[in-house]
């Protein structure tokens, strides 16, 4: 597996009421297959998520992929970091199915009947043959997060990072893509709400109000979760 | 509207290469703008019409395709009745329509992705000036691909407007319509940027 090094990575942000820690510095080590990471919305998941490919820059410290400085070599980076996002209407850019996973093939192959043969054996691993030549704006929900997938999946990155990849689906879909996810040869940085997900990872961080409260074996890290948003809840609520 | 309507086939526009066809397409329109003659009008839309047929496309996605040209093909033939006559009405709605059904063949037919090729091709010798084709191509492709989801970002914002009774209000969806668009743009930069498509 490659590593994901965090080296004391954190982000501050100015604002007009003065500086915010969007993320603490956090000095982390990943290099288990499946990581997940789950806490509560604005807690700064996605801020750590996005570090691991330059989307967001470290203020402080530095972010190490497979031995490459993230802010002095981010395409490289991102030739190895492949991420995909909650909403997957933002990243479909093209009209057509196949014409969407070429354009992520572009760069790697320049021969245009090339591409279009390798876009279509992606489209074909991933069930979705059959829509190539359709508009990426008839496909469902799961569909389209598929095929956003596909996209992230064809240049072949060595770590995926996937920020809710879930969130917008149903069941049956949410099964779908996380299939896809966890049937993966890839290292897989997965962010998500989806508590049994989680617990199908090999790690789980639990990241709440700007850093990292918990690390470790995926049940031990979901039951600290769920008890920090009970004891939360009774906090307000209770008596 | 001109934009995702590429309908997949093997007929000979289909296979035929992209710069011809553009070729083609900038000599018919600007003969049926340069050429006043009542029989030329019926000759260019009868040939448009032939490179329809020829390019087998459903009869149903022309006339979606055509249908906001027509109507305004309509407007201002009836405008041009009435200022100079039958004539002058009838040649115009003609050339419209044989325009606007020519660049619906050579859309139908051509898939984006090699329409970038060729614009990357063409302005290639560009690049010697500083510009970047692949990043040129990209533009026009986003500028394609972002017109159908900021339409539907639209009407999802006037639903919502419409939902909490505000729909008379133009303020309460602009508002949120427009930084939802900002906000649509900024997540397919992201997008781009974790593809690597700004990379070189
Ligand atoms: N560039 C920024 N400027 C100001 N605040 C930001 C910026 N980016 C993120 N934040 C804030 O930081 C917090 C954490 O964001 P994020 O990492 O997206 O959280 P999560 O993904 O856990 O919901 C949120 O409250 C968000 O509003
Ligand atoms: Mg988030």
């Amino acid at each position: 597996m490659p590593a994901i090094e965090l080296e004391a990575a954190g982000v501050t942000v100015a604002t007009p009421a003065g500086e915010r820690v969007i993320l603490e510095p956090t000095t982390l080590s990943l290099t288990e297959r499946r990581i997940g990471i789950v806490g509560p919305n604005g807690s700064g998941k996605s801020t750590l998520a996005r570090m691991v490919n330059g989307l967001v820059a470290a203020t402080t410290g530095r972010v190490v992929v497979d031995g490459l400085d993230v802010a002095r070599e981010g395409a490289a980076v991102r030739r190895r970091v492949g991420f995909c996002f909650t909403d997957p209407a933002a990243q479909l850019v093209m009209p057509t199915c196949v014409e969407d996973v070429e354009l992520s093939l572009r760069r790697i192959e320049r021969s245009a009947s090339a591409r279009r043969q390798r876009a279509l054996g992606v489209l074909e691993r991933f069930g979705l043959a059959d829509h190539a030549e359709i508009s990426v704006h008839a496909l469902s929900g799961g569909q389209k997060q598929l095929l956003a997938l596909a996209g992230v999946l064809a240049t072949e990155p060595s770590v995926v990072v996937a920020d809710e990849p879930t969130t917008l689906l149903d069941l049956a879909n949410t099964r779908k893509v996380a299939d896809v996810l966890f049937g993966l040869d890839q290292q897989l940085l997965l962010v998500t709400h989806d508590l049994d997900l989680a617990r199908r990872c090999d790690r789980v961080l639990v990241v709440d109000d700007a850093g990292v409260r918990y690390d470790g074996e995926p049940g031990a890290a979901v039951d600290f979760y769920v008890a920090s948003v009970e004891d939360r809840i009774e906090g307000r609520v209770g008596p | 509207m001109l934009i995702g309507i590429y309908q997949p086939g093997t007929s000979l526009l289909h296979r035929l290469p992209v710069g011809p066809k553009l070729a083609a397409l900038a000599a018919l329109s600007l003969s049926i703008v340069l050429v006043r003659s009542m029989p030329a009008s019926f000759a260019f839309l009868a040939a448009s019409i032939g490179l329809a047929l020829l390019a087998r496309l459903p009869l149903r996605m022309l006339v979606r395709a055509t249908r906001a040209v027509l109507l305004i093909a309509v407007v201002v033939a009836a405008f041009q009745w009435w200022m100079f006559g039958p004539h002058r009405a009838v040649e115009s709605l003609l050339d419209l329509l044989a325009l606007a059904l020519a660049a619906v063949v050579v859309t139908a037919t051509t898939p984006v992705n090699a329409m970038l090729d060729a614009i990357i091709r063409w302005i290639g010798p560009l690049r010697r000036l500083g510009v970047d084709p692949e990043r040129v191509a990209l533009t026009f492709s986003l500028a394609i691909a972002a017109l159908p989801g900021t339409v539907s970002l639209a009407l999802e914002t006037r639903d919502a407007a419409r939902a909490r009774g505000l729909g008379r209000h133009p303020r309460a969806y602009l508002t949120p319509f427009v930084i939802r668009v900002v906000g649509r743009a900024h997540e397919t930069g992201d997008a781009l940027a974790a593809r690597g498509l700004g990379d070189d």
